[in-house]
């Protein structure tokens, strides 16, 4: 399995650490609710599908990357730095 | 008072010939991290100004031996040679790191079949060429390397690592060589 970093290109995936689910980039306001922070906190969706999820390129450049991935064919469509993805809206 | 001495990071250890493959230990000066908080292109206009070091792009270093910056991670580059002109300080974070790194330098026509063994990229001349720096990991270690010269590479890893390093490049230095 590689993943394609857009900073360091295609590389191994031994270089780099799984996180999770890539809703740490949607963090709720402080005042936004018991249900939104339950939400954020505890409750995952588990797709057989597409996924976006954080990976962290610690072997490489050390930079937070937001991975599409499709959980069944492991198929990798997207890689995007997690601070492009934050500035647009995802 | 006690008389201390200090030595280098890889003192003792190299350096290391075996077969064409050569690795000894650089003396690279003050290593400074030099990071932009968010004002990139202040920072590199200082550098110009002050060491006239161009900022170096992702994947890549420029200057040479003992005046050079790498680039060393995602908004982050690393300063080897000059101490820094406080002047680098008002656009960024500038942290001293000088003794946290063993700096070697492995070089010989064998030099790209060792990293070969020991590292998950393509550094053979086609996709790795003289001024192009990355991050990655050798055998199980963060990593720098830079190639320097046609069969040159410079390698960085944590200071602790150093008699690791030695070790696992003498394993495939002697490996390499045994094939003949």
């Amino acid at each position: 399995m590689r993943i394609d970093c857009p900073l360091c290109g295609s590389r191994d995936r031994r270089e780099f650490y799984y996180q999770g689910a890539a809703v740490a980039l949607a963090r709720p306001a402080p005042d936004a609710g018991e249900a939104a922070w339950d939400d954020y906190l505890h409750l995952r969706d588990n797709p057989a599908g597409q996924t976006r999820e954080l990976w962290h390129h610690e072997g490489g450049c050390s930079a937070w990357l937001v991975v599409t991935r499709d959980t069944v064919s492991h198929e990798i469509s997207r890689v995007v730095l997690a601070t492009d993805a934050r500035e647009a809206g995802a | 008072m006690v008389e201390l001495t200090a030595k280098t990071a890889c003192d003792g250890l190299l350096p290391l010939i075996i077969g064409d493959a050569e690795l000894v230990e650089v003396a690279a000066g003050a290593l400074t991290s030099l990071a932009p908080l968010g004002d990139a292109a202040g920072l590199g206009a200082a550098l110009e100004k002050v060491h006239g070091l161009r900022w170096p792009d992702p994947l890549r270093a420029t200057g040479k031996q003992g005046l050079r910056c790498i680039w060393f991670g995602r908004g982050e580059a690393l300063l080897m040679g000059p101490v820094p002109d406080p002047a680098l300080a008002d656009h960024g974070a500038v942290v001293d790191q000088s003794d946290a790194w063993a700096v070697v330098q492995l070089k010989g026509l064998a030099a790209v079949d060792v990293l070969a063994r020991l590292v998950p990229v393509d550094l053979r001349e086609a996709s790795f060429k003289r001024g192009h720096s990355l991050r990655t990991q050798l055998y199980h270690m963060s990593a720098s390397i830079t190639k320097t010269g046609a069969d040159s590479f410079m390698i960085l890893v944590f200071r602790s690592m150093a008699a690791t390093l030695v070790h696992d490049m003498k394993t495939a230095m002697e490996a390499v060589a045994a094939r003949g």
